[in-house]
């Protein structure tokens, strides 16, 4: 993410730390911030939801129209996903056309979703290649405190499981919106966790500091069954092949406690 | 202690040079007790230092260079100059008006305008500033007449040759002023212009060459034959840079 | 020209549609120092994949709020002609070409000593002229030796090259329709060799944690072969200079070094 340049003082505390396996923040190593997660906030949209990791904030809506299918795909509906850095949620994040780190907020979101086929998109069919419904998950960070790829995850998780499509008909190539809402259909459930690289050690879920003085970042998205689904490496720095996998193996555990913040079985 | 390669063996960026007791040397660098190679170069090594003979790499501004450099903009505070390097160099008006300089009078074009070459010395640069230049030595100063041409810096010794044999034979055969800087820039400034062209054709043989051996004796034998029988009689000035 | 979907991408021998094993690399073909403007370029061809990488600097930085007070910027952009693809593609960068740009520039920063320059940019420019499947792979293979022509200095090489799952199968470097029309997994990784260090690792479609960890090292084995061909790449460049100095070369250097 773009950088207040910490103070050298600072970031040197945060690295010593960690490199005895503490972190400024009183956590261990594998241990995430507080989370919370707050559904159906925007009656507006067809589906919301806010997460707030330690003091990272987001917000995602979730709206569905109809439109054309993609012509390669005339039997699938669409889902897109964008993110935005709202200027005031950081300093550092300045008003304009998306830059790359909201482009890469969002396309990492969007693979945790796409590929672990949380909605499937058969289901959005209305009229064969003609009209389909339109999935459009917007991730609206508020605040930035770090982290920003797992709180976005989570939140348009939560906002996708919170989303509520209007019943229709089809009627003389018309279509008719009836009464009531059904669910959208959800079929998996991805969680993303994130590491950051410190000091040769990884430490989970990053906060803004420690985010100013990683190397490196790697985020692994885990769906219910325990399968990789994306997988994302970011920052200056480098990993080992082991340290790749011993992130997997942390971020499998990790993916099955905060999946249990949202779904409840 | 274990090296790996042999004397001019080509070596390639990462590539593991030697173990432990030796000192890294240019173009390699140091971890973990290991050296390896930072640049496409020709191993080489003595009894404690490890090097690589970069084929290709830039110049880097030191302070006490001789450079050429191309004016690039007039300022109200003096000249921003190209130099061949990562970083551009600042002649300020002070140093080549020898006094502070008075804005509304003095005219700063005339001295160095865009695109003038000049012959100056880097008298200081470091990792927070851009080179600063003078001019205020004997020999150096704007380039009024002769071509300039450009070379990889890396070749600028063989250039000059041994206590400056090699720019010193291209002289006398060819009776022109050659100024040479560091920065892989040359100024030539002949009688005429066949004189001109026959130390360029030279300096471009050295640049080939560079590696090889015999070369000062070879380049008089090339020039020698390539003007017939001329004698020459000059004896020119010029700033020769010892290495 | 159109692209028909193949009737099976692999068959029950485990041969690939393309005739290829499944951990072979397509056919490589690279070459340095093309380009006579750029400080340091090269070109490579990987199966159909056509790509081009041009480096300039270290130089001066413009806009200069983008220096970096204590190195050099590494400044990356991966770009695709608009005819590189089967259907036209509109010249404006798109999100995916952003993304890979920064993710290349992630991928290479590691391998370069930045720290030697600061303030100023080091530009790399990736074009893809033809794109086949696994472009940000073949991108980094080429723009690490772009770099190395320039003589910047760098820790390593960085080489890059897919791993997948194709077809319920582990396989090493998909091309486009193994990747469009399986229903696997792509993981790009760029890797230096002499370090073992990963410096881009991505993934999309779905492993089971010991598929993963299988494609990871098969990536990794892949890396290392497409490192040798580098290194072939830029000795055969420089065989030349070689060539041209046979004996008392030591007396050479010394005269020179004076």
């Amino acid at each position: 993410m773009a950088s207040i340049m910490a103070a050298k003082v600072r970031a040197k505390r945060v690295a010593e730390l960690i490199a005895s396996g503490k972190r400024l923040d009183g956590r261990e190593p594998n241990d995430y911030r507080e989370i919370q997660i707050e559904s159906g906030l925007i009656e507006r949209a067809e589906g919301s939801a806010r997460v707030r990791l330690g003091k990272t904030e987001v917000l995602v809506g979730v709206k569905i129209e109809i439109g054309a299918p993609f012509p390669d795909t005339p039997n699938e509906g669409v889902l897109t996903v964008n993110a935005e850095l709202v200027p005031l949620a950081s300093p550092t994040f300045e008003p304009g056309p998306p830059d790359e780190n909201s482009i890469e907020l969002a396309r990492v979101v969007d693979r945790g979703i796409r590929e672990s086929k949380v909605i499937a998109t058969d289901d959005l069919v209305i009229e064969q290649g003609k009209k389909v419904f339109v999935v459009f998950v917007d991730v609206y960070v508020l605040n930035h405190d770090g982290n920003l790829i797992d709180a976005s995850a989570l939140a348009a998780l939560a906002a996708l499981l919170n989303t509520k499509m209007f019943n229709y008909e089809v009627k003389d190539g018309e279509i008719k919106i009836k009464s009531g809402y059904k669910p959208l259909p959800i079929n998996n459930h991805p969680i993303a966790v994130t590491f950051a690289k410190i000091n040769d050690k990884l430490v989970v879920d990053p906060w803004l500091e420690e985010e100013q003085v990683m190397e490196a970042r790697l985020t692994m998205t885990i769906e219910k069954d325990g399968k990789v689904c994306a997988m994302q490496k970011g920052g200056y720095g480098v990993f080992t092949t082991q340290q790749v996998l011993e992130a997997g193996k942390i971020a499998q555990q990790k993916a099955v406690e905060l999946r249990k913040l949202i779904v409840k079985e | 202690m274990p090296i790996f390669h042999e004397k001019r063996q080509l070596v390639t960026p990462g590539d593991l040079l030697a173990e432990n007791d030796y000192i890294n040397g240019e173009n390699t660098y140091k971890e973990n007790g290991k050296i390896y190679a930072t640049r496409v170069g020709l191993f080489d090594h003595d009894d404690k230092r490890i090097f690589v003979v970069a084929l290709k790499s830039f110049y880097i501004p030191m302070v006490g260079d001789t450079v050429i450099g191309k004016v690039l903009e007039v300022t109200l505070g003096g000249w921003i100059v190209n130099i061949r390097a990562p970083y551009v160099a600042m002649l300020r008006a002070s140093d080549a008006l020898e006094r502070p300089v008075r804005p509304q009078r003095d005219d700063l074009p005339a001295l160095f305008d865009v695109g003038d070459m000049m012959i100056a010395k880097i008298v200081a640069c470091d990792r927070t500033r851009d080179p600063l230049l003078t001019v205020l030595e004997r020999g150096l100063g704007k380039v009024i007449r002769g071509q300039t041409i450009e070379i990889t810096p890396t070749k600028i010794p063989r250039v000059i040759g041994k206590k400056g044999s090699m720019v010193t034979t291209i002289k006398n055969e060819t009776g022109c002023q050659i100024i040479i800087g560091q920065n892989g820039r040359i100024v030539i400034s002949g009688k005429t212009p066949e004189d001109e062209r026959l130390a360029i054709m030279a300096i471009r043989v050295i640049e080939q060459e560079a590696h090889t051996t015999g070369l000062t004796d070879r380049v008089t034998e090339m020039l020698r034959k390539e003007k017939g029988e001329k004698s020459n009689k000059e004896v020119t000035e010029s700033v020769p840079k010892e290495t | 020209m159109s692209q028909k979907k193949p009737e099976k991408l692999i068959d029950e021998n485990d041969i690939r549609y393309d005739g290829r094993k499944l951990n072979e690399l397509r056919p490589v073909k690279i070459e340095v120092g093309i380009l006579s403007n750029a400080d340091g370029s090269a070109y490579i061809e990987q199966g159909k994949n056509r790509i081009l990488a041009g480096v300039y600097g270290p130089r001066e930085i413009h806009p200069r709020h983008q220096a970096l007070p204590d190195r050099a910027a590494l400044r990356c952009r991966y770009h695709m002609a608009p005819f590189s693809v089967q259907e036209r593609k509109s010249p404006a960068p798109s999100r995916r070409e952003l993304e890979i740009s920064k993710v290349m520039r992630e991928a290479l920063e590691p391998s370069v000593f930045t720290e030697y320059y600061p303030r100023t940019a080091i530009d790399l420019f990736v074009e893809v002229l033809q794109a086949d499947g696994g472009t940000r792979c073949a991108g980094i293979t080429v723009a690490s030796l772009a770099l190395a022509d320039a003589g910047i200095p760098m820790r390593d090489l960085v080489s890059a090259c897919a791993a997948g799952k194709v077809e319920g199968r582990l396989v090493l470097d998909m091309n486009d329709a193994e990747d469009k029309y399986s229903d696997g997994a792509d993981m790009p990784i760029a890797y230096m060799p002499n370090l073992n260090a990963v410096t881009l690792l991505q993934m999309d479609g779905m492993l089971t944690a010991e598929e993963f960890e299988q494609a990871l090292n098969i990536g990794v084995e892949g890396c290392k072969q497409i490192s040798q061909i580098q290194k072939e790449a830029l000795r055969a460049k420089y065989v030349t200079v070689k060539e041209a100095a046979p004996e008392k070369e030591e007396e050479a250097d010394k005269e020179a070094k004076e």
